[in-house]
């Protein structure tokens, strides 16, 4: 009876334990700058990038505030803001490090109509001619530089084109030779596309139809006329924002996809687009380029649930991306080979953090992150950490290994748990053929690959150093099998001969 | 099978004590690669023994820890800091053990002859490949670069599939049992196994019920006394 009742409580404590241990938080809330590990864990980093300068209405000296700007456009030292609730544009410029108004684009001269209708984007073309997505005017219009007028482009009459449907550009990119690229709200068949002289071209990089055999199923055989018109159709949705890196190629952020499809790597929400439209986005880390990996904040207050939403992305020179979460107002930085390098920025009103990030831009490599709701531009200067991280991976890219490793250390003294410095020290190592150093270090970065690549050389080098103790090693073994395989036969011949006399006795 | 071999399988049982369990032992070598004879012997002739059952299991449970602490992390990546030894065991050991009850409860509805120490006895010594195979594979595994990978994973593959149609042989034969029979067997043990599970989640948990009950009522009633 009494050890019975030792084993209830036992199992009674058992039952209760999980109920008393508490909340457990995933530790963001008190992160800003972090980086993932090899299992997804979030690990607190040094600051990549901290706050420069903040550009306000006030700062600027307007007479009107700022009111929900809603896109950042960087043309050497000119930044562009377009303020869509005051149907214009502001042109800053940044001497000495700061940004001051240079004028208030309202009015194209000779126009018609003259003035913009709720404008969501700008764009520059090589010979400085501003292109702006005039999205309630139905057009994009395109100035020079004295704001005089241009051209248009206006809803494509081609029958390709939904003629019903209203023409609302709403974002754009113009690439070197003067091609047009315009997202379009509800065109779901792609980015509009036209040419220099403004006649459409098609379209390209169509969003594929995302739903999933279940819904599909119950859609079909399960509803009603009724329900199924109360259901979302399957249509392909339009970007969120478009972005042409140096080289010409879109890249392109959506936010429009189900978690479930995330999590697979389905959804794609950062995209690289060639020019026949297809995705060529590297990915060669553990996980995709999806922003964050966990998406409940758990039980803080300011309960963010959900995967990021990338409002924006910019590439800079060294082909790093960055994307801003308008969620949880982050900015995510990834390097050619889709491999995240930080992630920083959380919701808030301090100055270091975005209530509704809309929009970046980048200048050299500093960032520049639009919030529409605070109407205020915020702009990041990379730490001596976020440079570090630029200078290695750029010394790697040109094949420089020795100095980016030493690189690689210095940015090891500041964050240990930096996993791509080890493949970058690793790397360096087998390249001075030392192979059990570059081992350990592909070993703490888990990295499979080239773990397997040291390893060949160094089992290789093993070998030819240990070939007579290996052949030794072997004729011993094949000798002593080979030797007991010969006693037994004999004892067994001895034995049977015994057996045999035992029997004739009888 | 050379002249050898045959007697020493069909040496009777005549050791005692400690040979008697090492020869207990040694005949799952005789079981894994006969396994119609072997199984057959196992309990009607006494060759097995409960002692090297349990042996065999905790060498089981031995080599699933061992292999996933210590297989080198290219074949298998396992998250090394979050690792429980004894809940990794237990969540092995719990369910091979509600199994084999489940078998037992069942099959005695259904004409089988194995008791429950037969069926425990039976399934322990079927996992001796697991254990022969993947305990050298750890070895290898630091032997072996990634391309390679596919002689890890095939002899991976293969001592799980040799340790499945050794189960299978083994419900068969401890229960006289046909390979329909012993097939609807196994599918029906699964189903047992989940129901035994529940009924377990539903005592625990109207235990937790009753226990929170009579703890909120002794909170109230010192409430209205004080």
């Amino acid at each position: 009876m009494r050890k019975n009742q030792k084993v209830l409580l036992i199992l009674l404590a058992l039952l209760l334990l999980p109920q008393c241990a508490g909340a457990v938080t995933d530790g963001t809330a008190s992160v800003y700058t972090y980086n993932f590990d090899y299992w997804g864990e979030i690990m607190e980093s040094p600051d990549a990038y901290r706050v420069d300068e903040t550009i306000t209405s006030v700062t600027l000296g307007l007479d009107t505030p700022m009111n929900a700007p809603q896109s950042l456009y960087v043309n050497g030292e000119r930044l562009y803001v377009v303020d869509r609730g005051n149907n214009r544009i502001l042109e800053l410029t940044r001497e000495s490090e700061t940004f001051s108004l240079v004028r208030i684009i309202d009015r194209v001269a000779r126009a018609e109509p003259e003035t913009f209708n709720n404008p969501n984007d700008i764009a520059a073309d090589q010979e400085g001619n501003l292109y702006v997505a005039d999205t309630n005017n139905n057009r994009v219009i395109v100035m020079d530089r004295e704001l005089n007028y241009i051209k248009s482009f206006t809803k494509p009459t081609d029958s390709t084109f939904d003629q019903n449907a209203e023409f609302l550009p709403s974002k754009l990119v113009v690439d070197s030779a003067g091609r047009v690229f315009v997202n379009a709200t509800n065109v779901n068949k792609g980015l509009v596309k036209y040419e220099a002289d403004g006649t459409f071209a098609g379209f390209i990089g169509a969003n594929k139809v995302t739903y999933n055999m279940w819904d599909y199923i119950w859609k079909k055989f399960f509803s009603t006329k009724e329900q199924r018109e109360q259901m979302a159709s399957f249509v392909p949705t339009e970007y969120k924002n478009i972005y042409i890196d140096k080289d010409g190629f879109i890249y392109a952020t959506n936010i429009n996809f189900s978690e479930g499809d995330l999590l697979g790597d389905a959804a794609h929400p950062i995209r690289r687009l060639n020019s026949l439209g297809n995705d060529i986005l590297i990915k060669n880390d553990r996980y995709p380029p999806i922003g964050d990996l966990y998406w409940s904040e758990g039980l803080a207050v300011n309960d963010y649930h959900g995967p990021s939403k990338l409002y924006d992305i910019t590439v800079l020179d060294n082909d790093i991306y960055v994307a801003v979460d308008r969620m949880r107002g982050r900015v995510f930085g990834y390097d050619s080979q889709g491999i995240m390098l930080w992630a920083f920025g959380t919701r808030g009103s301090a100055e270091n953090s975005f209530n509704g990030a809309v929009s970046i831009e980048h200048m050299g490599k500093d960032l520049i992150v639009l919030d529409e709701f605070t109407a205020r531009v915020t702009v990041f200067k990379p730490t001596e950490y976020g440079n570090l991280i630029y200078q290695a991976s750029e010394l790697y890219l040109n094949g420089e290994y020795d100095e980016s490793a030493v690189t690689w250390k210095e940015i090891q003294k500041l964050n240990a748990n930096y996993t791509l410095s080890y493949i970058g020290i690793g790397r360096a190592q087998m390249r001075q053929n030392d192979f059990s150093g570059a081992m350990e270090n592909f070993k703490k970065a888990y990295s499979r690959v080239n773990f397997s690549k040291a390893y060949r050389y160094y089992r290789q080098e093993w070998m030819e150093k240990n070939i007579l103790w290996v052949a030794l090693a072997l004729l011993v073994l094949v000798a002593f099998f080979a030797g007991r395989g010969f006693i037994r036969k004999k004892k067994w011949e001895v034995e049977a001969h015994d057996r045999s006399k035992a029997l004739t006795k009888h | 099978m050379t002249e050898a071999k045959r007697l020493q399988s069909t040496d009777r049982p005549s050791e005692k004590g400690f040979s008697r369990y090492l020869a207990s032992l040694r005949y799952a070598l005789y079981v894994i690669t006969h396994p119609f004879d072997g199984f057959w012997d196992l309990n009607r002739e006494k060759r097995g023994s409960l002692a090297a059952a349990n042996t065999m299991l905790f060498l089981f449970l031995l080599t699933y820890v061992l292999k996933l602490m210590y297989t080198n992390f290219q074949f298998i990546m396992v998250p090394i800091q979050y690792i429980n030894v004894y809940q990794r065991m237990a969540s092995l050991a719990l369910p091979f053990l509600v199994l084999c009850l489940a078998n037992w409860a069942l099959t005695t509805l259904f004409d089988g002859k194995g008791r429950f120490k037969d069926i425990y006895i039976g399934m322990c010594y079927a996992l001796t490949p697991y254990v022969l195979i993947q305990l050298p594979c750890i070895l290898l595994s630091h032997v072996l670069a990634y391309d390679e990978a596919d002689f890890y994973s095939v002899l991976i593959s293969f001592s799980e599939i040799w340790c499945g149609f050794l189960v299978f042989v083994a419900l068969m034969e401890i229960h006289d049992f046909g390979p329909g029979k012993t097939l609807i067997s196994i599918v029906a043990t699964v189903i047992g196994a989940m129901v035994i599970l529940f009924l377990v989640m539903v005592f625990f948990s109207l235990l937790s019920d009753a226990f929170s009950f009579f703890a909120s009522l002794y909170k109230e009633v010192r409430f209205r006394l004080s």
